[in-house]
């Protein structure tokens, strides 16, 4: 195994709010390695997002706090370091897109401004022209037509695939290292989705940037992604390669997702979602906190009682944090259709 | 039969060889960006500052203004060429002396031409609230901006300074203060002014800061490395232009309005500089006989202020973006 890029251990963020301390991520522990792909999964509320928001200092605090954890990036620690050094890293070696590009890009700024917002700031002595050029440069890769016409647009002439490409030139201006897309095209319709996604390929080879890609899309994972994390209120519940995940889930709850999704190929009448609700972030339940919702536990005690280890199975890397994960043995999650299928 | 079992190979959408029809084999990779450009259906791009000159140009009430305001100040401003005497110069055989054709808008007690001196009073004015204007705007924005940036304790600091200023009973403040500093030059009463009437800006600044603080972009600019003076000066100021724009041109008409009370009252610009306060002032001391001396930059002020106002409000509707409909 190769040294991974970014390490993050045991990392826990809570919001304090009006009702309670929230746990949005509660212990969590994971690998990048360089030029993969890693996927992270999980419902709404799940600590998606939190968790890798948190590695950029991008959580408001408070209400936001990180308690305890560590993200070794080139040999440093993301949640130690000062605000000053940590600015150096976002958007140079540690780029983000973000979800919504209908509001993530500055209404009153150009588009090719925006674009070397992160080249400008990271080498201040950068010339005008030379900045517009990386920005037509970059338009260019991510498939924007016209583009020596489009960088001198404004966002309100973008539709919201054209956006979403601008924001993806945006966040590999500076080829990083590691790249985060936030939900990259949960704002999109599907015949967009399909585009970007080549798109967010295509800025990976260049880049060669390890990704963590951030979504509820399990057919974007298949599509995209190596490795996947699935988390469930806010813990890895399971990790593996891809296709051990889709072919051999050994996690319930991954089961579950699999299982609610509808598929063409069969005629179903109803969806078949997980029962009950992902349990309160504020008093989660005893045990392991999907107990209330699994098929296997059905009032086993041990559920209830004991929380599960996040450990391997046959000793591989596929970890699943399950007591009962042998019991799955032989079940394999439903057929995925990627989302980018037949393009 | 056999005609009509021939291939098809034009999709065909109107009737057969019309226009509509177009061959799969020319359907370029992206058809709609390459019909948008090849047919020119494109619209011609406008820029926001695009749309608010054309909303502004097409509000005739805040142009014609403009334009009346442009006029007054470009009299105040090239009054040594414009104006038939100096200021100071007297002619002994006119002494307040009714308008005429020699003395247009008549001549004060010390025979001095009235119109030269309202010309000159227009520079002074001008002056004063194009600075106030400025500086009350930069004091303003800077205030209310990191206030609302920062939020938390520096917001409740800021502001209650901010609520301090707006308690302060402006006219009383003014007077003992003039009344310490002594007759000022312009100068010096625009910075005293400008000191005392930033408030309303800094607090259009700071709510307009506070919601754009958790806009998404201002996330993406800082993901993107961006530190806070950038954010603040390159994404939130441009964002918050209109409003900073509206009440900068009120202001001038504020400060305006100010000087003349102030110089009215006798606290104002030292004479012999005249301002246009100052020659109500000196008119009224005069008599109610001579209508003129007070007349006239009477209505000088109230054409001045007014036209002020109308600009304000034409800018206030040019630059809200919520706004794209054009006045026709």
């Amino acid at each position: 195994m190769p040294e991974p890029v970014l390490s993050i251990k045991d990392l826990v963020v809570e919001f304090r709010t009006e009702d309670g301390v929230v746990q949005a991520v509660d212990g969590i522990t994971y690998d990048l390695y360089p030029g993969e792909t890693l996927g992270i999964v999980g419902e709404s509320g799940s600590g998606k997002s939190v968790s890798t928001m948190s590695l950029l200092g991008l959580i408001p605090q408070p209400p936001g706090r990180i308690v305890r954890g560590e993200a070794m990036f080139q040999g440093k620690d993301l949640l130690k370091m000062s605000k000053k050094d940590l600015r150096r890293i976002r958007g140079n070696d540690l780029a983000m897109i973000f979800q919504d590009p209908m509001t993530s890009l500055n209404p009153v700024l150009k588009i090719g401004f925006q674009i070397t917002e992160a080249i400008r700031t990271h080498n201040p002595g950068v010339k005008d022209d030379a900045a517009k050029q990386r920005a037509v440069g970059l338009l260019k890769l991510v498939g924007v037509p016209n583009p020596e016409r489009r960088v001198d647009q404004y966002p309100h002439e973008f539709s919201g695939g054209m956006r979403q490409r601008a924001m993806i030139a945006m966040a590999i201006a500076n080829e990083p290292s590691v790249l985060i897309a936030d939900e990259p095209t949960t704002a999109l319709d599907v015949t967009i989705q399909a585009q970007i996604l080549e798109v967010l390929k295509k800025a990976q080879q260049e880049t060669e940037a390890a990704t963590i890609l951030i979504t509820h899309d399990l057919g974007l994972i298949a599509e995209l992604a190596d490795r996947v994390i699935v988390m469930y209120a806010g813990k890895v519940v399971e990790v593996g390669d891809v296709n051990t995940i889709f072919a051999s889930p050994r996690h319930p709850y991954t089961i579950g997702l699999m299982d609610s999704l509808p598929k063409l190929t069969a005629p179903e009448e109803w969806l078949r979602p997980i029962p009950g609700q992902p349990p309160s972030l504020i008093s989660r339940p005893p045990g392991c906190p999907f107990h209330p919702r699994c098929f296997l536990s059905q009032g086993r005690a041990r559920c209830r009682e004991e929380e599960p280890p996040l450990r391997p199975i046959d000793e591989s890397a596929h970890l699943t944090a399950c007591h009962f994960a042998e019991e799955l043995e032989g079940r394999t999650g439903h057929l995925v259709e990627p989302v980018g299928a037949g393009t | 039969m056999s005609s009509e079992s021939g291939v098809r190979d034009e999709l065909t959408i109107g009737p057969p060889g019309s226009q509509y029809s177009m061959s799969p084999a020319e359907g370029p990779s992206d058809p709609s960006a390459e019909l948008t450009y090849q047919y020119g259906l494109e619209v011609e791009a406008r820029s926001q500052w695009a749309y608010a000159r054309r909303r502004f140009f097409r509000h005739r009430l805040a142009l014609g203004s403009l334009i009346v305001l442009l006029l007054i100040f470009g009299a105040g401003v090239f009054a040594n060429f414009l104006a038939p005497y100096s200021y100071t110069q007297i002619n002994l055989d006119a002494l307040s002396a009714k308008p005429s054709a020699h003395h247009l808008f008549g001549t004060d007690s010390a025979g001095r031409d009235s119109l030269s001196r309202v010309l000159y009073g227009i520079r002074t004015s001008a002056r004063v609230g194009i600075l106030v204007g400025v500086l009350s705007t930069v004091i303003g924005t800077i205030i209310g901006g990191l206030a609302g940036y920062y939020g938390g304790w520096a917001d409740n600091l800021l502001m209650r300074v901010t609520d301090l200023f707006l308690t302060l009973p402006l006219l009383a403040v003014l007077l003992v203060a003039a009344k310490y500093l002594g007759h000022s030059t312009p100068t010096k009463l625009a910075l005293l002014l400008a000191f005392l009437i930033w408030t309303q800006i800094a607090r259009i600044v700071r709510g307009s800061f506070l919601s754009l603080r958790e806009k998404e972009f201002v996330e993406a600019a800082k993901a993107a490395g961006a530190g806070d003076v950038r954010i603040m000066l390159r994404h939130m100021i441009p964002n918050t232009i209109g409003p900073i724009v509206v009440s900068a041109t009120l202001t001038i008409g504020t400060a305006i309005l100010l000087e003349a009370v102030l110089s009215f009252l006798g606290f104002g610009i030292e004479p012999p500089t005249p301002a246009l306060g100052a020659l109500l002032n000196e008119g009224q001391d005069q008599g109610i006989d001579k209508w003129w001396l007070v007349t006239f930059p009477g209505i000088v002020i109230v054409v001045i202020v007014l036209c002020i106002n109308f600009v304000g409000d034409g800018l206030r509707d040019a630059l809200d973006p919520t706004q794209r409909r054009v006045r026709t």
